[in-house]
């Protein structure tokens, strides 16, 4: 495995990259660079262009505007083929036939890849997603959860370069997702480099190395904790068991606090530069001052609140 | 990267195991045999040997080839795209050339099967069971050969014109219709040199057979460039 970001070890990149329907614009102007080995999340609401995106990098529709290198092959008619080869996509809907059994599905896409021995590779999928006791079921009897995983196993056959994730978990119940969790992470560790779409922000901070957050143009690019510090000051919030008669006399001039407030009478929130400076500063001149300190904490910013800033941001600028 | 036999292998193999488990498919290819072998059969038992000197009755029955093979064809993109099952296809390194051919092969063999099998059924009753007269008119070692040769020159036609259409339509049934209509004027053909109404010289049968041979394989060319990748994976479901 190489290296995450090492200059030209780069899986998939996109620079520029546009596509319009008629006069609806589905993305613009889309330009990110994903690692070899990379996990990397593409977050947007609905109707942002993600599964646009997906199929434009998966050769399935021609860009209108700007360009992009997948698996190490320029996006051009001509190397259409070979990128396909070299990757996999699980689409936002299975797409299996339904008269054929979970085997004779994936024997048949074993056979669209040319794979020499189509057998041990349909049976280390089906293990992987857990379900070769069902490989002779009919596709059409299984549950939606249950395609979704034969449709997992399907884009594993080809032991692809770049794996395009279209919200693999969407509609799975919790244990289902959590397999599809321990699947990808499995799939990191032996280096293969996964675009992933989503919409749980949760699966997203749990799973991908960086995160592209994407409403028609990219809004936002980075190590979710990254994102979090540059959209978030750090913040410490401090109970006490009764209100502060100079809270301003606790707070000000301590180290690293830049600013505070008083959210109610006996909690505070301190903008803070260095929080191992900070907390214990501020829990040496509260007991100094006197005061009962119940408690002392960061306040922790999900990549939900990032999301949901950013997003937000777009609906009202749009609504100005 | 060359032409793989292994892919368009792959896409006949899954749409004949999917046909065989496919009801309508199965009542098509049981009840278009029986509508083209009845009226010549029964005009050959209820006809004199002299009426039936003139024409070739069993040409007739080439209207199985002509439809049943458009019925599938014109199905078969049009059918994956409405099931949603296109795309995850074309994500995989197969060329259109190929998933044509395969889908073609895949409705010419069943096709030829019943042609050939009903066909045969017909030339058994009529040396069985018709008078001597009338074996002897319709029996002809000539006609026999047109026949045989003729009928995946007819089904090879239908097979491309139905997929050309299933590549643009969005709806199977109404892709079916067009198919069957598309057919049409080749069975009619046939249908007028069966009852006598034209006289197949052997210079109408010659360029009839060429034209056809052509159509077959300019057919293959013309519905792969007809075969939109993007149009098909985004144009309105
Ligand atoms: N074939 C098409 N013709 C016209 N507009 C389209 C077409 N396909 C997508 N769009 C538009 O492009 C935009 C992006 O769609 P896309 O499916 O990529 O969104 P998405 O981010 O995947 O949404 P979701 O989260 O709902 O899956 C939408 O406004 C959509 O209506
Ligand atoms: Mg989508």
């Amino acid at each position: 495995m190489q290296p995450v970001g090492e200059p030209g070890a780069s899986a998939l990149s996109a620079v520029g990259l546009c596509k319009r329907f008629g006069e609806r614009v589905a993305f613009e102007d889309v330009t990110f660079e994903v690692g070899r080995g990379e996990v990397f999340g593409f977050l947007g609401p609905n109707g942002a262009g993600k599964t646009t995106t997906v199929r434009t990098l998966a050769t399935l529709i021609k860009p209108s505007a700007g360009s992009a290198t997948v698996a190490g092959l320029p996006l051009r008619a001509e190397n259409e083929v070979e990128i396909r080869r070299r990757i996999a996509v699980m689409p936002e809907s299975p797409g299996l036939y339904l008269r054929l059994s979970v085997e004779e599905n994936l024997t048949c896409f074993a056979h669209l890849y040319e794979l020499p021995k189509p057998k041990p590779r349909i049976e280390a999928a089906l293990q992987a997603v857990r379900l070769l006791e069902r490989r002779a079921d009919p596709c059409g009897s299984l549950s939606k959860g249950l395609r979704q995983r034969v449709c997992l196993a399907r884009a594993l056959l080809s032991d692809p370069e770049i794996l395009f994730l279209d919200e693999p978990t969407s509609g799975l119940d919790p244990v289902a997702a959590r397999d599809v969790h321990e699947l990808i992470d499995g799939l990191r560790r032996q280096g293969v480099t996964i675009f992933l779409t989503t919409h749980r922000l949760d699966e997203a901070e749990r799973l991908c190395d960086r995160v592209a957050i994407l409403n028609t143009t990219l809004r936002s690019i980075g190590r979710p904790d990254e994102l979090r510090d540059q959209l978030f000051a750090r913040t410490l919030t401090v109970h006490t068991l009764a209100p502060l008669p100079e809270p301003g006399r606790v707070f000000e001039g301590l180290a690293c606090v830049e600013s505070w407030r008083a959210e109610d009478s006996t909690s505070y929130v301190l903008g803070v530069s260095d929080v191992t400076v900070a907390a214990p500063a501020a829990v040496r001149a509260l007991v100094a001052a006197g005061a009962d300190v119940l408690s002392v904490g960061e306040s922790r910013h999900s990549l939900q609140d990032v999301y949901l800033e950013l997003v937000d941001e777009d609906v009202e600028g749009r609504r100005r | 990267m060359s032409f793989s036999w292994t892919r368009v292998r792959a896409m006949a193999g899954k749409e004949l195991t999917e046909y065989r488990r496919t009801g309508s498919i199965i009542s098509t290819m049981a009840v278009v045999p029986l509508v083209f072998i009845l009226p010549p059969m029964i005009e050959i038992f209820t006809s004199s040997a002299s009426a039936l000197a003139s024409g070739d009755r069993l040409i007739y029955m080439l209207g199985i080839p002509a439809i049943v093979p458009a019925v599938i064809a014109a199905y078969a993109v049009v059918g994956e795209r409405q099931q949603g099952t296109l795309e995850p296809v074309l994500t995989t390194p197969i060329r259109r050339e190929e998933l044509l051919l395969g889908k073609a092969i895949a409705a010419l063999a069943p096709s030829l099967l019943m042609s050939y099998l009903v066909y045969g059924l017909a030339l058994a009753l009529v040396e069985i069971f018709a008078s001597a007269g009338a074996a002897t008119a319709v029996l002809k070692g000539g006609e026999i050969i047109a026949q045989v040769i003729f009928t995946p020159l007819v089904a090879g036609w239908a097979i491309w014109a139905g997929m050309a259409i299933s590549t643009r339509t969005r709806d199977a049934r109404v892709a079916q219709q067009l198919g069957t209509l598309v057919s049409l004027p080749v069975f009619i053909v046939a249908a007028l040199i069966a009852f006598g109404a034209i006289h197949a010289s052997l210079g109408l049968v010659l360029g009839l057979g060429g034209a056809l041979a052509v159509l077959d394989f300019v057919g293959w060319r013309v519905t792969s460039a007809l075969f939109d990748r993007e149009r098909l994976i985004t144009a309105g479901k």
